[in-house]
């Protein structure tokens, strides 16, 4: 046990995943064609936010709540973000039968 | 906790109470009064959600004449007479394009969902109203979402027409996007400075560090994205030229102008003198691509509402010459900017919206010899391309000297080559404003567009509109009232 009581955690032990995340949320959103996909990329990168923030409160600053307020609320508006989203995916898909957005062309330059 | 803060939110309280009473009346009043085309509905919905507005932006005049600066809840949130001023310029705004939105509105189309328009519209106004007074980042993001998230819902408006879908997916996906970064570009500053407070992040007087100048960077493209500032204005034509025109004009103007004086806010109180070297350069660069390249694909276009588009990315660089000035009178020409540009554009719109009601056209072609058809539609768009363009003695020009005066009280070499760029610019987008006054008076052709009677309500909106456009300028006390109001602390 002796390994694990000197172990101390470390910011960066949490900050690099989350940037990786975040890495993750833009090159699928810039690569995938499929709308849906691109939503889920999306939340990725809300979802490296918000750890950024926790990581920062519980490390930097850990008298105040700041971070973990923000991240309360940035879930919610991930949530509705999501939501709206979804809906217009929907419409969308209803008239033109198809979610890939190679075909959101009729409207170029 | 003392409840009586919540009184000096006076303006968002007022906005609130015109929403619900909106919405109630959507909820309980019988069918026939909100739904159908019947006349009774038409007016109905309209004329409650246009007259409760009227009503609350004179009480947000009263407000702002005795009002002292207030900060509340721990400083969150706080209201002087500038922040004042600008909601009240915003409610003028709002009201002259629901004014002008009456007419869409009671078409079969919307005969559904006629108060959904104004219920999304009012929220989408009460988050503007919250990022204009935040003083603390979270209250700044989630007046930044209610503001975008409810603008792609409107944009998604026209249930039955394809571009309108279209302009919203790619709306909500690259806002989404940038609001991501923008989140990221604040966890950074977070991470730096330990709090989110404006005045204790500029207190922090932080090193220059590379991840402050990323943080910024991250911060000034999110918003950036919500003004369409060049290299982040991709979306702006497709969502302009797909959404109702209604909504266009709502998203070219309110919108814009409300986050223009947010990005002020947050440049000033958060960045600062402290870390001016970093981000003044690079809005800098910001600037001269946005006013350029805006104008040379404004050039090209054929579609009314894809040429205003690219016109109001240009627009959007003329703005950003007030907060690069960083002073009281740059300020002062900055709101009046804002002013001015809400009324030249709204009368742009008010012309396209009254010809696409009538036949559907907005081609560029289609108003081939309109001076012949319908003179006065054709002398408003007039008014409204001199002012754009900046033609003397229309307010737009008086908007563009005094913008360009307080960016070079700063008297830096920098800023007289910037005014310089931002002045051959001026001349670029006077050709491509008088192209649209050239289709309507000197092409030859016969007009596509016959001689019809527009509606009461749009008569309205392009009388005050144009009317703005003729006396803004001209009477001195508009602008020296602003002039005199910044002169106090933002």
């Amino acid at each position: 046990m002796d390994f694990l009581n000197n172990f101390q955690l470390n910011s960066l032990m949490f900050l690099i995943p989350s940037l990786f995340m975040f890495c993750c949320g833009v090159y699928g959103f810039l690569t995938r064609r499929n709308m849906i996909a691109m939503l889920i990329s999306l939340e990725l990168m809300l979802n490296a936010v918000d750890m950024n923030f926790v990581v920062f409160n519980r490390f930097l600053c850990p008298a105040q709540m700041d971070g973990m307020f923000f991240t309360l609320f940035a879930i919610a508006i991930a949530a509705a973000e999501t939501a709206v989203a979804i809906a217009i995916i929907i419409n969308a898909y209803r008239i033109a039968k198809d979610i890939d957005v190679k075909d959101l062309t009729k409207m170029k330059f | 906790m003392d409840y009586s803060q919540f009184l000096a939110m006076k303006q968002e309280i007022g906005l609130l109470i015109v929403f619900l009473l909106v919405f109630l009346y959507d909820l309980f009043a019988p069918r026939y009064a909100v739904a159908g085309t019947d006349k009774k509905a038409v007016k109905g919905i309209s004329m409650l959600a246009t007259v409760l507005f009227a009503v609350f932006t004179a009480y947000g005049f009263c407000c702002s004449v005795t009002d002292n600066a207030q900060s509340v809840f721990g400083g969150m949130y706080s209201t002087t007479p500038v922040v004042a001023t600008i909601k009240n310029i915003l409610n003028i705004g709002v009201l002259i394009v629901l004014i002008q939105s009456m007419q869409w509105n009671a078409s079969e189309a919307q005969a559904t969902r006629r108060a959904e328009f104004y219920e999304l519209l009012f929220i989408t106004l009460f988050g503007m109203y919250l990022m204009i007074s935040a003083r603390h980042f979270l209250l700044f993001v989630i007046g930044l979402e209610s503001a975008s998230l409810p603008l792609a819902a409107m944009v998604a408006f026209d249930k039955n027409k394809y571009e309108s879908h279209e302009a919203a997916v790619k709306y909500i996906l690259t806002a989404v996007f940038s609001s991501a970064i923008f989140m990221l570009g604040l966890s950074f500053v977070y991470g730096l400075a330990g709090s989110l407070y404006f005045d204790k992040i500029a207190a922090a007087a932080l090193q220059d560090s590379g991840l402050l100048i990323v943080a910024m960077a991250f911060v000034m493209a999110g918003i950036g994205f919500k003004l369409s500032l060049v290299p982040f204005h991709l979306w702006t034509a497709d969502v302009y030229q797909g959404a109702p025109t209604s909504v266009t004009s709502y998203l070219s103007v309110i919108s814009k102008g409300a986050t223009a004086f947010a990005f002020m806010v947050v440049m000033v109180q958060v960045f600062g003198q402290f870390y001016s070297d970093a981000w003044e350069w690079m809005l800098y660069a910001l600037i001269i691509a946005t006013i350029t390249i805006g104008n040379l694909f404004a050039i090209r276009q054929r579609n009314m509402k894809r040429f205003l588009a690219f016109s109001s990315v240009s627009q959007a660089g003329y703005i950003m010459l007030g907060v690069i000035g960083a002073n009281e009178m740059s300020l002062a020409a900055m709101m009046f900017y804002i002013l001015v540009y809400i009324f030249s554009n709204l009368a742009a719109f008010g012309v396209i919206q009254a010809i696409e009601n009538k036949t559907g056209l907005v081609g560029m072609d289609s108003y081939r010899g309109l001076h012949k058809t319908n003179p006065r539609l054709a002398f408003a768009m007039m008014l409204a391309m001199f002012s754009l363009a900046g033609i003397p003695p229309f307010a737009g020009f008086f908007s563009k000297f005094f913008i360009f005066t307080g960016a070079l009280n700063q008297g830096s070499v920098a800023m007289y080559v910037l005014v310089l760029i931002a002045l051959i610019n001026t001349i670029v987008s006077l050709y491509y404003y008088l192209l649209v006054v050239k289709a309507m008076y000197i092409a030859p052709e016969e007009c596509e567009i016959a001689n019809f009677k527009s509606a009461c309500s749009e008569r309205l909106a392009l009388v005050v509109t144009v009317g703005g456009i003729i006396l803004l300028g001209i009477v001195s006390v508009v602008y020296n009232s602003i002039l005199t109001m910044t002169s106090s602390p933002l």
